[in-house]
C-alpha cells in the first residue's frame, strides 16, 4: 500500500528482510532525482537496509503476520525516513557497542552503529519501535544526536 | 577457475585459495547463507594451514550481515590453523570496516598481488 502526497510517501510492506528491495529502489531513485551525491545514496541505502532488517528481526521477530511501515520524504536538501515495526520496542541505550572487547568478534550487533554513523539524525520514539532518520545533502555543523556513545563515523563528511 | 552457486569463483594457486565474490551487492539473507555454505565448503575441503584470500573486487555494497559472515569464516579458518586475508575492498566498503573497527581483526590488503606476496607454499 502506498499513500502519496507530492513529497511524502508512506508504504507498508511485509515483514521479511528482502521486502525492502522495491521501496529502497524508489527512495534511491528519488535521491538521484534530487542530485544527492553517491556518498549520500550509499549512506541512505545502508541505513535503510540495516534499519529495516532490525525492524523485521528484532522488532517484529520474524513474525510473517506483522508489517513494517516506511514513511519518507525527499526534499532538495535532505531525506527524512520513519521506519515503524509492530514489535514491543527496545531501548537503544541498552545496545552494546560492537566495537569494544569481545563484541568485536561477535557476528552481529553492528546495524545500529552503522545507522548512527551514516545518518545525520537518528531518533527513536519512547517505545522504541519507530526510528526517525535524516540525511542532509549539506552536512550540519554539529551532530548532537548520539546513541550509546556512538557518534557518527568519519565517513564522507 | 570453478564457479560455485554463481556467488563466488574459486582459484587455487600454489600458496593460496582465492575466493572472489561475484555479486556487486551482497544483501539478501539467502545470498549470505549461500555464500556461507560455499565458502565453508572450500575451507572444509582444504587441509589445515589453508591460506584463504577473499577478493572483493566486484563488491560495491554490503550489509552488516556480511560482516557477520566474514567473522564466522575467519573463526573457522583460524580453527584450522589457516590464514585469512581480504583484498580489493572498495573505499566506501572499507569505511564500513573502519567504522566497525573490523580493520583491527582482519588482514586487509590493497590488491591481490600484495595479499599473496609473502604467503608460504601450502604443504
Amino acid at each position: 500500500m502506498v499513500l502519496e502526497t507530492p513529497n511524502n510517501y508512506s508504504v507498508v510492506v511485509e515483514s521479511r528482510p528482502s521486502a525492502i528491495g522495491e521501496v529502497c529502489r524508489q527512495i534511491l531513485s528519488k535521491l538521484q532525482g534530487n542530485s544527492f551525491s553517491e556518498d549520500d545514496i550509499f549512506a541512505v541505502h545502508l541505513a535503510l537496509e540495516e534499519a529495516f532488517v532490525n525492524a523485521v528481526t528484532h522488532g517484529n521477530k520474524m513474525d510473517p503476520g506483522k508489517e513494517v511501515q516506511i514513511d519518507y520524504s525527499v526534499a532538495s536538501d535532505k531525506i527524512e525516513i520513519y521506519i515503524t515495526d509492530q514489535g514491543e520496542g527496545f531501548d537503544p541505550q541498552q545496545v552494546p557497542d560492537p566495537r569494544v572487547g569481545e563484541n568485536l568478534y561477535k557476528p552481529n550487533g553492528r546495524g545500529l552503529l552503522l545507522i548512527n554513523s551514516y545518518m545525520d539524525v537518528v531518533k527513536f520514539n519512547e517505545r522504541g519501535n519507530r526510528v526517525y532518520l535524516v540525511r542532509y545533502k549539506k552536512k550540519p555543523e554539529l551532530k548532537t544526536d548520539t546513541i550509546n556513545g556512538m557518534n557518527r563515523g568519519a565517513n564522507n563528511k | 577457475m570453478t564457479a560455485i552457486k554463481p556467488k563466488i569463483s574459486v582459484e587455487y594457486t600454489g600458496n593460496a585459495t582465492i575466493v572472489t565474490f561475484t555479486d556487486q551487492k551482497i544483501l539478501e539473507e539467502k545470498d549470505i547463507q549461500a555464500l556461507q555454505e560455499s565458502i565453508m565448503s572450500v575451507i572444509e575441503s582444504a587441509g589445515s594451514g589453508l591460506n584463504l584470500i577473499l577478493d572483493f573486487c566486484n563488491v560495491r555494497f554490503l550489509s552488516s550481515a556480511v560482516l557477520g559472515l566474514l567473522i564466522r569464516i575467519s573463526k573457522r579458518v583460524y580453527q584450522r590453523e589457516g590464514q585469512l586475508r581480504l583484498c580489493n575492498i572498495n573505499p566506501k566498503i572499507y569505511e564500513i570496516f573502519k567504522i566497525t573497527r573490523l580493520t583491527k581483526i582482519f588482514d586487509i590488503y590493497k590488491d591481490l598481488e600484495s595479499a599473496t606476496a609473502d604467503l608460504s607454499e601450502v604443504s
